[in-house]
C-alpha cells in the first residue's frame, strides 16, 4: 500500500445505493402462455444484491472492492458502469470512465485487426477519428505489428488478449473500473496489466478494482471495501479489509478441506486425545497472525507403557502442499519411558511463517524404534487459519533481506541483487 | 453504513443515470449505430467473390421468379408491370430485413449489452440501417433496370424520397417495438414471420390492384379494398408505383376518380389516409416508448 497524495477531491459518490433482482418462479417467456393465462400471476422471488452501499473514491485513488462470489461487488461495478440502473440511491461520477468488465467487447472473428481496435474503441466510447489515430499506439503495444492483417480467428489466445487489453489501456479514462475477469491471463500478462494499473495509478488515473486477491489489494488500493450478501462490511484500511476477508471465508459457511490419503491406524498404544495451537500466550484465537509466536500442543493418552514416542506435526495448505513439518524428536530424541495411563501435552513452538489461509493439521504419534512404529494420528480435526497481507505468493514466508549493490566495474550488468 | 462521512464538496453535477434508450450524447449514438451497421454489411458478405452482388441476387431472384411466372399468366398486363413488380420486392425485402432482423438484435448483441454501457437503441437503429445500405444499392439495380424498360423520367419521382424516408421511418418505428418485445416474449418471432409472409400478399406486390378491380370486379369503395388501404405498407408501395410509373394513387383506387378530379381531395380519401398515417406515427411513438421503458432492465433480463 502507499500513501495516497492527490487532490482529495471525490471523482466517484455512491450514495445509499440499493438493488434487487426479481427472480420469476415461473418464467412466462412466449406471448401464448399470456394468452392462455391472462389472469395468472408468477410469483417472484427477490434476491437483494446490494444494500445500502455508500463510499466515496478521491480523485487518482486506487480503491478496491472485494467480496466472496455472490457477494455483489460485479453488481456493483456494473451499477457504476452504468450497465444495471440503482433501485435506489444515486451515483455520482465525473470525468471520463472506462470500464475493464470485459476484454474485446464487439470483437468480431472475421474481421482483421485494424477493423476490431476501431470497433471495440467507439464502442468505449471514442469518436471512429480518435480510435483510427490510436491504432498505430494499440498495435505497438499489443506487439502484433506483423500480424495486422491477419484476420482475429486467426490469432491465439494470447494475442487475442494482448490487442483487446492494449484497446482498453488506449481509452485515457480518468476513471478505471476494472473486474477481476482481466486476471486470466498468464502470470507474465497480469503482471504486465498490473505494470499498466500502477502506471495509471502514478499518473493521477482513479481506478476502482474489483478482487478476490488480496495481495493485489494490499499491494496497491489506497482504501478498499468488502461486501458480503450486498452488505457493506467494512471499508477503509486495505489491511483492515484483507484480514476481514480472510475471517469471512474461513469463518463461515466454507467447508474443512479435507485430508488426502487413507485413514491410518496406528499400534494403538497411545491415543491423541486432543491437538490445538495456540498464541505466544497461551490463547486460543480463532486466527493467528502471521509473524506471531505459534504453539501447536498435542495431549497424549498412553494406553500402554511407550519408550520414547515422538510427535510430528504436519501443515497442509488448501492446494495440499506440506509447507511445514515439525517433530520433537529432532530436539528430543530420547523422551523417555511413559507408564500405561499416564498423560502428556506435547508442544511445539515455532515463528508462524505460513502464508496466510487454512491449513489442515495432521498429527502424527510415533515410536522411534527399528524404522518408524506408528501409535496413532490425529487428521482433519484442527485447522489453522492464518491471517496477514503480506503475501507474496510462496508457502511459507521466510524474513528476507534484500540489498542491490552497484559495481562500476561493470558496464551494462551494473546491477546484482543479492539476498 | 448509511452514516457515510461524504467529503464536503457539493459540486459533482448531476448523478448518473443508468442503461436507457438515448443516454449520452447524440454524436456517440450515432457513431456507434453507424459503426454496428456498417460493420454488419461489411461481414455478411465477406470474402465473397461475389461480394455485394449476393445483396442483390436475392430480390432479383425473387423478382426474376414472380416475373416470369405473372407475366406468363397474363395476370402481370399492367404498363411496366416488372418494373412495378421489381420495386415492390425490394421494399419488401427492406421491410422484412429491417424488422425481421431486429426482432433477436438485442438478444443477440448480449455481449455488447451485458458489458458495456452505451445508448441501447443503437442496436435496433444499426439494424435498420444496415437495410437502407442494401435498399440503397437495390435502388441503384432498379434505376438502371427502370431506364432500360423504357419508363420515362416524370416530375413525381421527386415525391419517391419522401416515401422512402417514411417507410425507413416506419420499418424504424415497428423495429423498436419488436426488439423490446422479443427479450420478454420469445415468439415474437415466429409470429411476426407469419406476418411479414401475410404482408407479402395483402400488399399486393404480385398484383397491382388496379388490375384486381378490372378482372375480379372489385367494386369501388368496397370493405375490401379499404381494409387493403389501412395497411401503411401497402399504401406507401402503391403511392410508390403512382410516383415512379403514374399507377392510381391508394385513395383513387378505393373511391375513383369522378370526371378526372382526384378523390383524395374529398373528405373520404383523406379519411382513409389517415389510418395508415396515425398508424406510422403509432409505431414510432409506441416502439420507443416500449423500447425507452425496458431499456433499463435489458441488461438484466436477457
Amino acid at each position: 500500500m502507499r500513501d495516497y497524495v492527490g487532490s482529495g477531491r471525490p471523482v466517484i459518490r455512491v450514495e445509499d445505493v440499493s438493488k434487487a433482482f426479481r427472480i420469476p418462479e415461473e418464467q412466462m417467456h412466449t406471448l401464448k402462455e399470456r394468452a392462455l393465462h391472462p389472469l395468472r400471476r408468477t410469483g417472484y422471488n427477490t434476491f437483494k444484491a446490494l444494500e445500502g452501499i455508500s463510499f466515496e473514491v478521491k480523485e487518482g485513488e486506487f480503491y478496491g472492492i472485494v467480496g466472496r462470489n455472490g457477494s455483489g461487488k460485479s453488481t456493483l461495478l456494473k451499477c457504476l458502469a452504468g450497465i444495471y440502473s440503482a433501485d435506489r440511491g444515486r451515483i455520482w461520477i465525473t470525468g471520463r470512465m472506462s470500464p475493464f468488465i470485459e476484454l474485446g467487447v464487439g470483437f468480431n472473428p472475421d474481421l482483421a485487426a485494424r477493423d476490431n481496435v476501431v470497433l471495440n474503441g467507439i464502442m468505449l466510447g471514442l469518436s471512429p477519428r480518435e480510435a483510427r489515430a490510436r491504432y498505430e499506439h494499440v498495435i505497438e503495444f499489443a506487439e502484433l505489428e506483423d500480424f495486422q492483417e491477419l484476420k482475429l480467428k486467426n490469432y491465439s489466445s494470447g494475442m487475442h488478449v494482448r490487442l483487446a487489453f492494449s484497446v482498453a489501456i488506449q481509452v485515457d479514462a480518468d476513471v478505471l473500473l476494472i473486474d477481476e475477469v482481466l486476471a486470466v491471463g498468464d502470470a507474465s500478462f497480469q503482471q504486465k496489466c498490473f505494470d499498466v494499473f500502477n502506471r495509471l495509478r502514478d499518473e493521477g488515473r482513479t481506478i476502482v478494482l474489483v478482487t478476490h486477491d488480496m495481495g493485489a489489494v494490499a499491494r496497491f488500493c489506497h482504501r478498499a471495501l468488502l461486501l458480503e450478501h450486498g452488505d457493506m462490511v467494512v471499508e477503509g484500511d486495505p489491511d483492515d479489509v484483507a484480514n476481514h476477508y480472510l475471517e469471512l471465508n474461513f469463518n463461515r459457511d466454507a467447508p474443512a478441506p479435507q485430508p488426502v490419503g487413507a485413514q491410518w491406524s496406528g499400534s494403538g498404544a497411545a491415543r491423541i486425545a486432543d491437538a490445538w495451537c495456540e498464541d505466544g500466550d497461551g490463547s486460543q484465537p480463532t486466527m493467528f497472525r502471521q509473524g506471531d509466536p505459534l504453539r501447536f500442543c498435542a495431549r497424549v493418552e498412553f494406553v500402554d507403557a511407550v519408550e520414547d514416542p515422538a510427535l510430528s506435526v504436519a501443515f497442509q495448505n488448501e492446494d495440499k502442499v506440506t509447507a511445514l513439518v515439525a517433530n520433537t524428536a529432532a530436539e528430543i530424541e530420547r523422551s523417555g519411558r511413559f507408564a500405561a495411563g499416564e498423560q502428556a501435552v506435547f508442544s511445539i513452538d515455532f515463528e508462524n511463517l505460513l502464508a496466510p489461509g487454512r491449513y489442515l493439521v495432521i498429527a502424527t504419534l510415533s515410536r522411534l524404534g527399528r524404522g518408524l512404529e506408528l501409535i496413532d494420528r490425529s487428521d482433519g480435526e484442527v485447522t489453522l487459519i492464518v491471517k496477514g497481507t503480506t503475501a507474496q505468493g510462496g508457502v511459507v514466508d521466510l524474513p528476507v533481506h534484500s540489498t542491490i549493490e552497484r559495481s562500476p566495474s561493470y558496464e551494462r550488468r551494473g546491477v546484482e541483487v543479492s539476498s | 453504513m448509511s452514516s457515510y462521512s461524504y467529503t464536503d464538496v457539493t459540486d459533482l453535477g448531476e448523478p448518473i443515470r443508468g442503461p436507457s434508450a438515448l443516454s449520452g450524447d447524440f454524436r456517440r449514438f450515432w457513431h456507434l449505430t453507424f459503426t454496428i451497421a456498417r460493420t454488419e454489411f461489411k461481414l455478411r458478405f465477406y470474402g465473397s467473390v461475389l461480394g455485394y452482388f449476393w445483396q442483390l441476387a436475392r430480390p432479383l431472384m425473387m423478382f426474376g421468379v414472380l416475373d416470369a411466372v405473372y407475366t406468363l399468366g397474363k395476370l402481370g398486363s399492367a404498363d411496366h408491370y416488372s418494373a412495378m413488380l421489381l420495386s415492390g420486392v425490394v421494399l419488401y425485402t427492406f421491410f422484412t430485413e429491417a424488422t425481421g432482423g431486429s426482432v433477436r438484435c438485442v438478444v443477440d448483441r448480449e455481449s455488447f449489452v451485458r458489458k458495456i454501457q452505451f445508448p441501447r437503441l443503437a442496436i435496433p437503429f444499426a439494424v435498420v440501417l444496415t437495410a437502407c445500405f442494401n435498399l440503397a444499392i437495390n435502388f441503384l439495380a432498379i434505376g438502371a433496370f427502370i431506364l432500360l424498360e423504357g419508363v420515362t423520367p416524370r416530375l413525381t419521382w421527386l415525391e419517391l424520397p419522401v416515401i422512402i424516408v417514411i417507410l425507413i421511418l416506419f420499418a424504424t418505428g415497428v423495429s423498436m417495438l419488436l426488439s423490446a418485445l422479443f427479450v420478454k416474449f420469445r415468439d415474437i418471432q415466429p409470429i411476426w414471420d407469419v406476418v411479414c409472409q401475410v404482408l407479402f400478399y395483402a400488399s399486393l406486390i404480385l398484383i397491382p390492384i388496379e388490375k384486381l378491380q378490372e378482372h375480379k370486379g372489385l367494386i369501388l369503395g368496397s370493405p375490401l379494398l379499404h381494409l387493403w388501404l389501412i395497411n401503411p405498407f401497402a399504401d406507401l408501395i402503391q403511392q410508390y408505383r403512382h410516383a415512379l410509373l403514374g399507377a392510381p394513387s391508394g385513395p383513387t383506387v378505393v373511391h375513383g376518380t369522378h370526371g378526372g378530379i382526384n378523390v383524395l381531395a374529398a373528405a373520404g380519401g383523406w379519411a382513409d389516409l389517415a389510418i395508415p398515417i396515425v398508424i406510422i406515427l403509432a409505431s414510432l411513438v409506441v416502439g420507443f416508448w416500449v423500447f425507452n421503458r425496458s431499456a433499463p432492465h435489458i441488461a438484466e433480463n436477457l
